[in-house]
């Protein structure tokens, strides 16, 4: 048994050399499959069930990934769709994939699985003790899951097959682990299951794990006992490096990857050259685990949030910027004085010293300048920008001292203010235990 | 003290989930990799990242001449008070620490 996955990115939306693609078309492989995301843009993605990508990037490389289906005559699969995967962004892209399908005259069999969990069925889990805690352990509660706008569980291959078992030519599925969109279809054919998941790792970034990392598109071959792995386009190699190092990214742990049903243990694994820019993998172990479980992400509304830029150029001001922030909160304070430190913060961050890295930072800057972002969240836009153009007088004009001439300081914009809108948080770290893998997702069938 | 920087090809960070930042350094392939795990102690590293040792995970991988850590964020990703959205910058810290 040999399946050839298609991978034409780390991600849609990214970008991918068509050349490359069309190489990869010419290996006859059986599926085309590519990720659509991760939490890695942050919470705001998932917190209003959007995607990061613009519509126009997405239909134009999703419209590229649909006619290469066509011509394979191959299934077309997407995981975590939309940048967060919520049941949201998976209709945005079914909506994209059904303007193609008519702009070109397709006629298509699309797949979706849905993967939001509403907020009783997980209270339910977590009071039957079928919801357990991550490291690090971050609280839970009734309440909080019905705060979420939006909670998704990962899909792993079990899901995905099920769709893909419909016979559809697209998959457009919700949120999956990175890996399980490329493992899956392997696996369903029979190819060994610890290769099948660590290839899968390997791949999930497309050409990353290459000689070539823009170039985007590789082929992964998986049979009984390993895989091999081939970037299509001609500049980029695989090396026995380049693909044993991608174990280590976005990962905790380079040996062991957690996964619906069970986990991936790589120490055993052995990478070879098979050519020049082919590497060929086996030893990889897949290690079941019960009961079965799915990664729940959740994210929550945390308030709003008004921005104020102001720039510093005069040197004595430099040098004293902390006791100047000092001056202009204690100002602040002292007129301000419905402020509530329990519901709103004023946070500065002081580009040129500390912004990044704040208390670790262990530099001394000698910067000519330093850029102010002034920071204010609270519970409604209209307090969070009350807050900062009340700030406003302090930052434009405030002295570090009472009987000197006034100074007056540089805002790159007009309005000072900018309005960042709501702001979520990640407020999930933790797994649930499923009877049925398919029984916490949802899966539709639409003929268009 | 030389900076672990110039000793080696990359320090590099990024997230690993929205809860954990991880740390790789890609030592030279030129036989220093022994030395400078020797000479970096996982206390050190978690002073310079204010963490507890005992939540530092640390793989010292000879086949690649790597050192990884990994560490929960002190701030989570995307949080009010998070600073750093990928983990970028916390390379930087261990680029310029000074080990002997």
């Amino acid at each position: 048994m040999l399946v050839k996955v298609l991978i034409p990115s780390g991600a849609l939306g990214l970008g991918f050399s068509e050349d490359a693609l069309n190489l990869g078309l010419k290996k006859n492989p059986d599926i085309i499959a590519i990720d659509g995301g991760s939490t890695d843009s942050g919470p705001f993605y998932l917190g209003t069930g959007t995607s990061k990508y613009s519509k126009a990037t997405t239909k134009k490389e999703w419209s590229v990934l649909m006619k290469a289906r066509a011509e394979a005559d191959v299934p077309l699969l997407i995981g975590t769709a939309g940048t967060c995967g919520a049941d949201s962004a998976v209709d945005w892209l079914l909506d994209i994939a059904k303007e193609i399908a008519a702009e070109t005259g397709q006629s298509l069999k699309i797949c979706t699985i849905k993967c939001n969990q509403p907020a009783a069925r997980v209270a339910n889990a977590l009071s039957s003790g079928d919801v357990s805690p991550l490291k690090p352990e971050v609280p839970i509660s009734e309440e909080l899951l019905a705060s979420c706008t939006n909670i998704v569980a990962l899909a792993g291959v079990e899901q995905i097959n099920h769709a893909l078992e419909s016979g559809a030519d697209i998959v457009i599925a919700g949120r999956t682990t990175d890996t399980a969109v490329i493992a899956a279809y392997p696996i369903s054919k029979g190819c060994h299951v610890g290769a099948a998941w660590h290839g899968a790792k390997i791949g999930e970034c497309g050409a990353l794990c290459t000689t070539k990392p823009g170039s985007g598109v590789i082929l992964i071959e998986f049979d009984e006992t390993g895989f091999e792995i081939t970037p299509m386009d001609p500049g980029a190699k695989a090396t026995p490096r380049t693909v044993s190092a991608h174990m280590l990214y976005e990962n905790s742990n380079p040996y062991q990857l957690y996964e619906p049903g069970g986990y991936l243990e790589v120490s055993q694994a052995k990478y070879s050259a098979v050519s020049d820019k082919t590497v060929r993998v086996e030893g990889s172990q897949w290690i079941e685990t019960a009961p079965y479980t799915v990664k729940l992400e959740g994210a929550t509304h945390a308030g709003y949030q008004t921005l104020s830029h102001v720039i510093i150029r005069d040197a004595r001001y430099v040098e004293n910027v902390d006791r100047w922030i000092d001056l202009v909160k204690a100002d602040f304070l002292a007129k301000f004085t419905d402020f509530n430190p329990n519901t709103s913060s004023i946070e500065f961050r002081v580009m040129g010293k500390d912004a990044v890295l704040g208390h670790l930072e262990n530099r001394n800057s000698s910067a000519p300048e330093l850029g102010v972002m002034v920071i204010v969240t609270a519970p409604t836009q209209e307090q969070a920008t009350e807050i900062a153009r009340a700030l406003n007088p302090a930052l434009l004009h405030l002295a570090l001292d009472a009987d000197e001439a006034l100074p007056t300081f540089a805002f790159p914009f007009s309005p000072a203010e900018t309005e960042r809108g709501p702001i979520y948080e990640f407020c999930l770290n933790h797994v649930m235990a499923l009877n049925d893998p398919l029984e916490a997702f949802s899966f539709d069938t639409v003929e268009v | 003290m030389p900076r672990l920087g110039a000793l080696v090809d990359k320090v590099r960070s990024k997230n690993a989930g929205p809860f954990w930042v991880t740390v790789d350094i890609f030592c030279k392939q030129d036989g220093s990799f022994e030395r400078i795990c020797e000479s970096l102690s996982t206390q050190a590293v978690a002073a310079l990242y204010q963490v507890k040792p005992e939540d530092t995970l640390r793989f010292d991988i000879p086949s690649l001449d790597v050192i990884k850590f990994s560490f929960p964020r002190p701030n989570f990703q995307g949080t009010r008070f998070d600073r750093d959205m990928h983990g970028a910058a916390i390379a930087c810290l261990l680029e310029e620490f000074e080990i002997t």
